[in-house]
């Protein structure tokens, strides 16, 4: 018997793949059908194919500054969520400090709160600030699931790190400062990728706070989208070619990052 | 380093991280806790009123429903997600053009925005124009979304679609890190495919397990925009589920103090289930040395 560590090809994947793929095709058909085809009579496929519904979306400003508002928030979250969460996790993962089990603990139990529970406070704390209807409102906000979970991630990654490296970094007069840049962030790579990954994911597809916050000028995609659902149910195909272009900043960011990816979800310490 | 030292240097490398904290956890926190004991008249002028609104949730029948409903949500979706995901992952090519294909496959639901998931799965549902209705018709059964149970397995079906990946993919990695030579080994000894799991496969995926679990769990319970746009919390409330009772009560009408008595009690059970999780499980492993 020969036995290859992960198992033949079997059927299970494939199965999987096509429960993961009917939908997503799903989305695709309806983006390409007409409002009269799509409340005539059902097809599997469409009948005469259109892309107007993805030209209303790019001629008009309203909807595709959505996605430019919602990425824009993304990556500041991103940014500031992995910026604040190295250092961080580097002192969970080397020191033992008065209070470092608490402080660990109480940051997971904030990724544990929903955002619909934090959107009134939200809404008065920046409002007091002036800041409703900005991007960096969001991008803050959606730190409070972000920055824990980065923390918890970053920290696996660094323990998993030999204190021998930081010992002979140290002989070699690198400071602190120097070792981060050095050392430590280049043998982190994949955990850093996996955590940005993470941050985009959850930041992405967070819809409450995200819309709650936002007015005209941040509004992302996801916003105008409910906007649009309330306003006109029968508007399906519209829907489903936003939905479609919903998806591909996240598909650019799978393809580019899916080596350090599969490196990087098995979460630094594995063994 | 003394001990002292140690605390300053820690104390350094913590503070950006807790002063966002601070800004985006502790202080909405301290502002729910402040409405869940004011009464309010137009939002501006509070009036403290002790437990008046925590006696009024706990004798809410709606509320424990609620509760119920969320949890057992949770617990549904971990007892699919979990097995499948697990499933997946010890099936799939470990190499080659397959397995990166797949691979970016099962990141792009995890990447879905809630609402498009949301309109997606009611669009599937639709009579005459949605597909599942029309497969599920053809096979001569009749999706029913005024039934809750049909409601029910919609929603498992469609966060099934959305978050399984996630597992699929921490356990991927978490397979591909095991050395072959443990597998030789277990060869040798003969082992059956059934104890390679038990004893090599699932101890090395003890900490991706975690994060999956962790993860799912706590999103699963706060879910709120899909259930929402599937079937607006219904039939009835058969699928409003916690989160929406919470800004139903605090947004919708208005009622900030019985909405922050009720986040301070949701606040309770988190703080419970993750630290029973916190010291059952993560404090077990190598912690901070």
């Amino acid at each position: 018997m020969t036995r290859r560590p992960l198992g033949r090809f079997s059927l299970a994947p494939a199965l999987y793949a096509l429960f993961i793929a009917v939908p997503l095709y799903w989305l695709v058909v309806m983006s390409l059908k007409t409002n009269a085809e799509i409340s005539s009579r059902f097809a599997p496929f469409p009948q005469s194919p259109t892309f107007e519904n993805f030209q209303v979306i790019f001629d008009d400003p309203a909807w595709y500054l959505g996605y430019v508002n919602a990425l824009t928030y993304v990556l500041m979250n991103v940014a500031i969520s992995v910026t604040v969460a190295v250092p961080a996790a580097f002192a969970f993962a080397r020191y033992r400090f008065t209070g470092s089990g608490v402080l660990f603990f109480g940051l997971l139990t904030f990724r544990m709160m929903a955002p619909a529970i934090l959107l009134v406070p939200f809404v008065q704390i920046f409002s007091d600030l002036g800041l409703i209807d900005t991007h960096i409102a969001v991008a803050v906000a959606h730190c409070f699931f972000n920055v824990p979970i980065a923390v918890w991630i970053l920290e696996g990654f660094i323990a998993g790190i030999p204190r021998e490296i930081d010992a002979s970094a140290r002989l070699d007069g690198y400071s602190l400062l120097g070792y981060f840049r050095r050392i430590l962030l280049p043998l982190i790579a994949p955990g850093i990728a996996v955590t940005a990954f993470f941050c985009f994911m959850f930041s992405w597809v967070e819809v409450l706070l995200a819309n709650g916050l936002t007015v005209v000028a941040a509004k992302p995609i996801n916003g105008i989208m409910s906007r649009a659902g309330s306003v006109n149910i029968a508007d399906i195909p519209l829907l489903a070619a936003a939905g479609v272009l919903g998806l591909i900043p996240g598909l650019v960011l799978v393809v580019f990052m899916r080596r350090h990816l599969a490196r990087g979800f098995s979460m630094g310490r594995v063994v | 380093m003394t001990p002292a030292r140690r605390n300053l240097t820690s104390f350094l490398l913590l503070s950006p991280t807790l002063l966002v904290m601070a800004l985006c956890g502790v202080v909405p926190m301290g502002f729910v806790a402040f409405y869940a004991v004011h009464d309010t008249f137009g939002g501006n002028s509070f009036i403290f009123v002790g437990a008046t609104w925590f006696r009024q949730i706990l004798a809410s029948p709606d509320f424990y429903w609620a509760l119920l409903r969320s949890l057992g949500f949770s617990l549904l979706v971990l007892s699919v997600e979990l097995p499948l995901g697990i499933y997946v992952a010890l099936k799939m090519p470990a190499r080659g053009v397959a397995a990166s294909a797949l691979t970016v496959l099962f990141t792009i639901p995890l990447l879905t925005p809630a609402i498009v998931v949301g309109y997606l799965w009611a669009a599937m549902t639709l009579p005459n124009a949605g597909l599942l209705f029309e497969a599920l018709a053809g096979l001569g059964l009749k999706l029913d979304m005024n039934q809750p149970a049909v409601v029910w397995m919609v929603l498992i079906a469609m966060d099934a679609w959305h978050w399984t990946g996630l597992v699929v993919l921490l356990c991927y990695a978490g397979l591909r890190a095991i050395p072959d030579d443990y597998y030789r080994a277990a060869r040798i000894d003969g082992a059956s495919s059934w104890a390679v799991f038990r004893h090599i496969q699932l101890p090395k995926l003890r900490t991706v397990l975690m994060v999956a679990v962790l993860l799912r769990f706590m999103d699963s319970f706060i879910i709120y925009t899909e259930p929402y746009v599937v079937a607006r919390g219904g039939p009835g409330v058969a699928t409003t589920f916690l989160s929406r009772e919470l800004v139903q009560t605090a947004l919708v009408e208005f009622n900030l103090g019985e909405g922050g008595a009720m986040a301070v009690v949701y606040f309770g059970i988190v703080l419970a289930v993750s630290w029973a999780f916190f010291s059952l499980v993560v404090s077990k492993q190598a912690r901070p040395a």
